[in-house]
């Protein structure tokens, strides 16, 4: 089991308040992702989930049971660390042994479960090396080999691709997705990065100034955003957001679009704009355009789109696709 | 690009490093050329080169024992410096992972006892140290030199545990590990190079005391300090007897200090380059 509740959970450092109040629910088994720009609390939150920090108020329990006032240790959650925190002076199957060695295991059942965990993530050459004769990826995956033979109530990770480079980042993130379907315990991830969040979480909290922005699915948030923020935060590349006059023909503050859904046209369209920077990525034609009477826009274009710098194009926005908000940033 | 350094200023700096290194050397040096001499010899004057005679050793064994005065600095030297370590472990490592607004403060106010000099306690260690019954004993002296040394060792040890990355210690706790499980798993491994290098030089402080350990022994406690010091007073001054006992006093640490140098240097400069 691994059902973790917060309840009216804050924390404050001196006279800074980092986490005001957050109620959250995590179902057992649920990979949840939180995500945010930095400063957003959202690591500040993993850590007073791990017991790393004390709560200023509010209460932590997991599978029912309060742990507010626990030490991590006996909150049964295993860690990964951004700086994967591996021990330098022990070798890979010390690293991974450890937990097990605190936990007071026999040598037997110890060299097992390492040699099972080094299996699953394919260390079992590298058992003898210590941490420094490692690449990253291998150092990420001794790090997860330590969380994983204490069979722990929850994983939580701590932006722990962030230190590595983007092909290594993809192969990691199908890696992690995949340890989740074969050992089904709850994950909480910690990322700055939507992408991540999008395409390994079964939930997603978008965390702001320590507040809950909005909790849903990956495509809830996707379709639905509750406010700007949200809307900003979730998609790649952002939301188009529009105010004024374009937005005022909806009746509304602001208007978002994606940049997916603008239909293009180089005769005719609602907005004419002129094309600024073309990326052209084969798979697609990202567009950076200047609309006349609306601003910049982002234009996704499927496959490969010709046009240059200074070309003139025509926008219209897929109307059930357009997203609404208020003068206060709350979707209508 | 590397800079390049002409070969004349490279020469330059070399003679200039063997010059200072000498004279630092010299006094050590000259002890040492002067214990092979006669006393007529060592009276004689300026000469670098002995007549290589033994005699002053000879002497100097046969006026005193000198393994019990040496065993006695052991003993002292590196009781002191165990005892050190188990209570500036503990004290640099809450520093350093646990700081309150108040650490740098308490920080400078051991350092400050440094500044203070010794003789200014001298009177109320020395009424202690009668009263409790502690004069001329190795027990007495161990807990003193390790006092005395214990701000430089907490320290030396701080510096080192801040090099250490907080994430790793978390995720010894997280692992389970209680405050001990942490601090003899992980921090003092991790650390080892910098405790090495701090046992080493409060070794070589504590060997070299000689303040206190002078003053507050006679005979039975009486480590190589108290052995030089014997040989300079009852008959006047005998250069060569003296300098036999410098030498042997301080043959064993130079011995120890030598070949841990390496160990010395690194440890010294921990941290400075990641």
């Amino acid at each position: 089991m691994g059902n973790i509740t917060l309840r009216q959970v804050s924390k404050s450092f001196g006279a800074a308040t980092i986490i005001p109040n957050i109620d959250l629910t995590i179902e057992d088994g649920e990979f949840v992702v939180f995500v945010g720009p930095s400063g957003c609390g959202k690591s500040t939150l993993l850590r007073l989930i791990a017991g790393l920090e004390d709560v200023s108020g509010g209460t932590i329990s997991i599978d029912g049971r309060d742990v507010t006032s626990e030490a991590p240790a006996r909150r049964k959650l295993a860690m990964v660390f951004q700086s994967y925190a591996l021990y330098p002076h022990m070798t890979v199957a010390k690293n991974i042994a450890f937990p097990l060695k605190m936990a007071g295991e026999n040598r037997e059942t110890i060299d097992l479960k390492v040699r099972e965990a080094a299996r699953v993530l394919n260390l079992t050459d590298y058992l003898d090396r210590r941490p420094g004769q490692l690449s990253g990826g291998q150092r990420q995956r001794v790090a997860i080999g330590r969380a994983i033979v204490r069979q722990p109530t929850a994983f939580l990770f701590d932006e722990p691709l962030s230190n590595l480079d983007a092909a290594l980042r993809g192969t990691m993130r199908l890696e992690i997705s995949e340890l989740h379907h074969q050992l089904k315990t709850t994950m909480i991830y910690v990322t700055h990065d939507q992408i991540e969040a999008m395409t390994m979480a079964d939930k997603i909290v978008v965390l702001n100034a320590g507040r809950v922005e909005q909790v849903g699915s990956p495509m809830e948030l996707y379709r639905s955003p509750q406010n700007l923020f949200v809307a900003g935060f979730i998609g790649s590349p952002r939301m188009n957001l529009v105010e004024g006059e374009a937005a005022g023909k909806h009746g509304v503050h602001t208007i978002g679009i994606r940049p997916e859904h603008l239909t293009l046209s180089t005769s005719e369209g609602a907005w004419k704009a002129t094309v600024g920077v073309a990326e052209h990525l084969g798979s697609d034609t990202f567009l950076h355009v200047q609309a006349e009477g609306v601003g910049p826009l982002t234009v996704r274009a499927d496959g490969e789109f010709a046009v240059r710098h200074g070309d003139t194009i025509y926008l219209s926005p897929i109307s059930s696709k357009v997203h609404r908000f208020d003068q206060n940033g709350k979707a209508i | 690009m590397a800079r390049t350094v002409p070969t004349g200023t490279k020469l330059g700096w070399t003679i200039a490093a063997w010059v200072v290194a000498l004279l630092i050397f010299f006094p050590i040096l000259y002890t040492i050329v002067t214990s092979f001499k006669s006393e007529t010899e060592a009276i004689a004057g300026f000469n670098l080169v002995p007549s290589g005679t033994l005699e002053s050793y000879r002497e100097v064994q046969s006026q005193y024992n000198y393994f019990k005065p040496f065993m006695n600095s052991v003993i002292i030297a590196v009781g002191s410096t165990i005892l050190a370590l188990l209570v500036a472990i503990p004290a640099a490592w809450s520093m350093a992972f646990s700081p309150t607004r108040r650490t740098r403060d308490i920080l400078m106010w051991m350092l400050s006892t440094k500044m203070m000099p010794a003789v200014a306690v001298l009177v109320p260690m020395y009424l202690i140290f009668r009263d409790w019954g502690l004069l001329d004993s190795r027990i007495g002296l161990t807990v003193m030199l390790m006092l005395i040394n214990l701000p430089i060792v907490v320290w030396m040890l701080y510096t080192y545990f801040r090099e250490i990355p907080g994430e790793i210690l978390e995720a010894a706790r997280m692992d389970g590990a209680t405050l001990w499980g942490e601090i003899v798993y992980v921090l003092t491994p991790m650390a080892v190079p910098g405790i090495a290098s701090t046992l080493l030089l409060n070794i070589i402080l504590a060997w070299n005391e000689a303040f206190w350990t002078i003053r507050l022994t006679t005979t039975n406690a009486a480590p190589l300090t108290a052995f030089i010091v014997s040989f300079s007073s009852p008959q006047g001054l005998f250069w060569a007897k003296l300098s036999a006992a410098s030498t042997l006093a301080i043959a064993p640490i130079l011995v120890l200090g030598w070949f841990s140098q390496k160990q010395l240097v690194r440890g010294l400069t921990f941290g400075a380059v990641k």
